[in-house]
């Protein structure tokens, strides 16, 4: 095993569908350990934060495991998929059990709410477009190679509208953050495990990426705006 | 822009692809795995398993194929048949399914649907209905326990009633089959699926009756679905998928593009 391959942990967030995104890095010939034992979390060279369900369930979940101030605390590349994208955020209109909103990490400072589909059938589920956002003329490294107009497969009915961290957007009802990032954290709203090739070429961006190369592009991003 | 989903549908019993005519006389048409693969690798959106044996024979049969398929494949998918528990749902979800999809169970205690959405979230919980159209009174209505002729039975439901109750109780989807139409491939029930279109607020998926591309046109021109189940069609190399796709992007349907096919070709 080389070292890049063994280096990437996905967090075991205790939601049901971990398998299908160990699956989708494992046909890419990585080696990915499932696990929420803190010092494998720290030590990997990439994290992945996976999510399907509630806001709220997850984030119980990850505060039962104690997972949550050391997901705060990662310096490598995290990347959270569908609901883990939105736990990245700092809260979601969400509502469990308690009629509130849903505090989440706090990692991207931006928030979830209520998709407006203007009608259309409710959850967006299925094939949509991307549209990449270039800041300062850079894609960021996760979408190398990725087109415009691209399909990846949605579901969800919670959105981060679209600001400052959106590195790509959708469209359903309105524009909406398809993929969010600050820092060494990236978030994608669609699953790029059940994106096929499409997807599996966002997975083969992420296993390349390291601290030093994400620094590199945040480098080139701010080096451009001064 | 949302594309119109094409949904190649595996009917399983006892771990082989089947397809009967009409839910009757059922013959195999493949291994599980490799027809799952073939379908992703030819451009298929999403993939459905109906266990239709488990709900009849009032049990639950090895899934074990479910993880299988997830190995494989890089498509969403879906399985149905005799989930009647969070648990037997959560193991199918931990195998790697997207989607699960209860029918007879859910019309024996509608509770169900309620209590996987709020185990698992709405966007996983699909609601399959096999609904008829019944001569004797001019109205649709829903039959349970179909994989089964012996068993199966009709229910006090109608159709468009038990749509909007399994929204109620929080489904994400719908799969609606129209059993007068299911293996005889003689086109969907454009306007059965138009008055279930109009009360259904979440997506909703055709089943039954495809038999010729122009079909898949008329399903979501006329009835506005969003997604188009068919089996035997895809099965038997009827319709080959890709050219199901060209044809409908000419006909100005968004279609999703598929890289890989485009390379092999």
């Amino acid at each position: 095993m080389t070292k890049t391959t063994a280096a990437t942990v996905i967090i075991d967030t205790g939601c049901a569908n971990l398998s299908s995104v160990r699956f989708a890095f494992e046909r890419l010939g990585a080696d990915v350990l499932v696990t929420d034992d803190a010092d494998a979390i720290k030590a990997a060279t990439r994290v992945v934060l996976p999510g399907v369900g509630s806001a709220p369930a997850a984030m119980n979940s990850l505060k039962q495991k104690n997972l949550m101030a050391l997901v705060q605390g990662l310096t490598q590349p995290v990347m959270g998929v569908c609901l883990g994208m939105q736990l990245m955020t700092s809260k979601s209109t969400e509502q469990g059990a308690i009629a509130a909103d849903t505090p989440c990490l706090g990692l991207i400072p931006t928030e979830v709410r209520a998709l407006d589909t203007q009608g259309l059938p409710t959850p967006h589920m299925g094939w949509n477009q991307l549209t990449p956002v270039l800041k300062n003329g850079q894609v960021h490294p996760l979408l190398e190679g990725i087109n415009a107009g691209d399909f990846v497969y949605f579901v969800h009915s919670f959105c981060a509208p679209v600001s400052e961290y959106s590195i790509a957007t959708s469209e359903y009802g309105e524009v909406f953050s398809a993929a969010i990032a600050d820092g060494n954290f990236m978030g994608l709203q669609f699953h790029p495990e059940k994106s096929a090739a499409v997807g599996a070429k966002m997975l083969a961006n992420f296993l390349k990426l390291d601290s030093d190369s994400l620094a590199a592009y945040n480098a080139r991003v701010i080096g451009g705006a001064a | 822009m949302l594309a119109k989903r094409i949904v190649p549908c595996l009917d399983v019993k006892a771990g082989k692809v089947v397809k009967g005519v009409q839910f009757r006389n059922h013959e195999i048409v493949g291994d599980i795995v490799p027809l799952a693969q073939r379908y992703a690798e030819e451009g298929a959106d999403e993939l459905v398993f109906y266990d239709i044996t488990a709900s009849a024979h009032d049990r639950v049969v090895d899934k074990s194929w479910v993880s299988r398929v997830a190995e494989r494949i890089d498509i969403p998918f879906c399985v149905a048949g005799g989930i009647k528990t969070i648990e037997q749902a959560r193991e199918i979800l931990a195998f790697g399914a997207d989607k699960i999809s209860v029918n007879s169970p859910a019309l024996s205690d509608p509770s169900l649907i309620r209590r996987l959405h709020d185990e698992f979230g709405r966007q996983c919980v699909v609601v399959g209905i096999d609904s008829f159209f019944d001569a004797d009174s001019g109205s649709y209505k829903v039959k349970q326990f179909t994989g089964d002729e012996a068993a199966t039975r009709d229910t006090q439901w109608y159709t468009l009633d038990w749509v909007e109750e399994a929204q109620k109780q929080g489904c994400g989807e719908i799969v609606l089959n129209v059993m007068n139409s299911d293996g005889v491939r003689q086109g969907y029930d454009l306007v059965q699926l138009s008055k279930v279109r109009a009360v259904c607020d979440v997506p909703l998926v055709a089943s039954g009756g495809a038999g010729a591309m122009e079909h898949f046109r008329d399903v979501f021109v006329e009835a506005q679905v969003d997604a188009a189940l068919a089996a035997s069609v895809f099965h038997k190399g009827i319709i080959p998928i890709p050219d199901l796709k060209q044809y409908l992007r000419e006909q100005q349907i968004c279609i999703r593009a598929d890289d890989r096919h485009q390379r092999i070709a």
